[in-house]
């Protein structure tokens, strides 16, 4: 069987049983991606490095050594600083940089024994919902080539999706990592925000920025959250919340568990085939003891215009570090987009368009952020789609950037409120995959993992 | 609502040419007019959000930590001389 395909739980056994090693498993992830090239998941493999950590790991393995991923390949967005290895946040202008240190989270999974096996594509400074605003070309959905992944974090989800790496670190902003993972048929977590230190990763809205992973299981992502989680003290917005015991929730059933559908994501835009799916599952959920009540938030329809005021605005300043001094080549080697957003930002910072603008938006912003709240005093978890449409052929969209902007309509709302969501597979239509997700209040990844691990484990 | 593009891409330190800035004209007029929706929302009393979880002031102690080497910070940039950053003329 092809070792790429494992999971971190059956890679992991199989590794201490000593059925192979962990050159094995880059071996098979590194021949995978070969293979799949044509997916352009990858703007740096680092071939040599990885195999060269996985002869180290081998070594701790059969001294008997026990890491939480010890000998597992996974990927890195290309906006993880990584010492030594080229990070472009897939923009002409990072073309050369060569990061002097690791963001925190790479240190944090070297501790843990993973080798990291590349970093891959995403759409440029992390501006984009399809992959295809990469400067290194666009990125494909392993389900049909012809189709986009989902972005910002394209190639991470591509990377578990066609088995290129076991599993592969992502950012969620507005969407960037549920809606990959609902248009590429992974699992895919959006921490509460400040759960995971930013620190080292290529800033795009800093408010609003969370950093999460992509796995092929709940299970994985459960595991995997427990070695990113946690205070560091390099990143200012990470809370002293205890990180929690997140694999104690697996294996629990959802018996008196409630679960609120938010009317407004299920109204019309909404695709009904997307929304029939969904009904089906939430039944199933309800057969297994979950209690289902329609509620409201009331304010979701100022959450995309909330959104595309506050995310621009701090993507204005904090791209004004690239000034081609310190690192990096001159601002107009920017791509249309990230001068788009640049543009939007600073006008709606503008003297005399602040007030009107900015100022209101962070105002609308506590108003979602009580609607949440209002909302997880009735129930336990939200269930709502990720995504209003199917995966778009790859150029249907690209050419409007509003159309563009609306598909984040179910998904921006949880990064303004900084609470955590969790995109699981639910099927596929028409060969293309959907997803759907669990949202609670923040610090609950432990309850949205125990609930999604029961959608996955459910017949249909 | 005309939006002065010049004027906005001088303060956002970009250059772009006429053809892009017809084109960023069009389509930031039509996001600007949907981002107008926020006019319908009554904020008269709400107090506004910058810090998503509760958390206020926090410091570290004041003490100095290991940082990167003057070779190491300067390892990304053809722009420097005897040790530090060459920068335009500002003054």
């Amino acid at each position: 069987m092809s070792l790429n395909t494992l999971t971190i739980k059956k890679a992991k056994e199989g590794l201490k049983r000593k059925e192979f090693s962990s050159v094995d498993l880059v071996k098979a992830c590194l021949s995978e991606i070969e293979k799949r090239k044509s997916l352009n998941a990858f703007i740096t493999v680092t071939e040599k490095e990885a195999l060269i950590h996985a002869e180290e790991n081998d070594k701790k393995i059969k001294d008997g050594i026990n890491l939480s991923l010890l000998g597992l390949p996974i990927s890195l967005k290309d906006i993880y600083l990584t010492k030594g290895i080229r990070t472009t946040a897939a923009s002409k202008v990072l073309d050369g940089y060569i990061p002097q240190y690791n963001a925190a989270v790479v240190n944090k999974l070297y501790e843990a024994g993973a080798i990291i096996i590349g970093k891959t594509n995403c759409d440029a400074w992390a501006h984009g919902s399809s992959g295809e605003n990469s400067d290194f070309g666009p990125t494909k959905n392993p389900y049909n080539e012809e189709y986009v992944p989902g972005g910002s974090s394209s190639g991470s989800a591509v990377s578990v999706a066609a088995s290129l790496s076991i599993a592969s670190m992502g950012t969620d902003t507005g969407g960037s990592i549920r809606l990959p993972a609902s248009f590429c048929n992974v699992v895919g977590l959006k921490p509460t925000y400040g759960r995971v230190s930013r620190f080292g990763i290529i800033s795009m809205a800093s408010s609003l920025d969370s950093i999460g992973h992509f796995t092929k299981t709940v299970e994985d992502s459960a595991h995997l959250l427990s070695v990113t989680a946690g205070r560091d003290v390099d990143d200012g917005t990470s809370p002293d919340e205890k990180v929690d015991n997140y694999e104690s929730y697996l294996g629990k059933d959802i018996k008196g568990l409630k679960i609120g559908l938010p009317k407004e994501y299920f109204s019309e835009g909404l695709d009904k085939r997307i929304k029939e799916l969904i009904e089906k599952k939430v039944k199933e959920l309800e057969r297994l003891g979950a209690t289902v009540e329609i509620i409201s938030l009331p304010n979701t329809e100022y959450g995309i215009a909330c959104y595309y005021i506050i995310q621009p605005a701090e993507v204005s300043s904090n791209l004004g570090r690239y000034d081609g001094i310190r690192y990096g080549s001159a601002r107009q080697n920017f791509g249309a987009e990230a001068k788009r957003r640049i543009m939007l930002g600073t006008y709606v910072l503008s003297s005399g368009y602040y007030d009107a603008y900015y100022k209101k938006a962070m105002r609308i912003r506590t108003l979602i952020k009580e609607d949440f709240a209002n909302a997880f005093k009735k129930v336990d978890v939200l269930i709502t789609p990720v995504s209003p449409t199917m995966p778009w052929k790859i150029g249907e969209k690209f050419s409007d950037p509003l159309s563009m902007y609306l598909s984040d309509i179910y998904t921006v709302t949880a990064n303004l409120a900084g609470i955590p969501g969790l995109s699981v597979p639910i099927g596929l239509i028409e060969g293309l995959p959907v997803g759907m997700q669990i949202m609670g209040p923040h610090f609950s990844e432990g309850k949205l993992f125990q609930v999604g691990q029961v959608i996955e484990d459910s017949e249909l | 609502m005309k939006i002065n593009i010049k004027h906005i891409a001088k303060l956002a330190n970009l250059s772009i040419s006429e053809e892009e800035e017809k084109k960023f004209d069009r389509q930031l007029s039509i996001i600007v007019k949907y981002i107008e929706k926020l006019k319908e929302a009554d904020v008269e009393n709400t107090e506004e959000t910058s810090q998503i979880t509760g958390l206020e002031n926090v410091t570290r102690e004041d003490k100095t930590t290991s940082s990167l080497s003057q070779d190491e910070a300067l390892s990304n940039t053809k722009n420097k001389h005897n040790g530090l950053f060459k920068v335009p003329k500002i003054i």
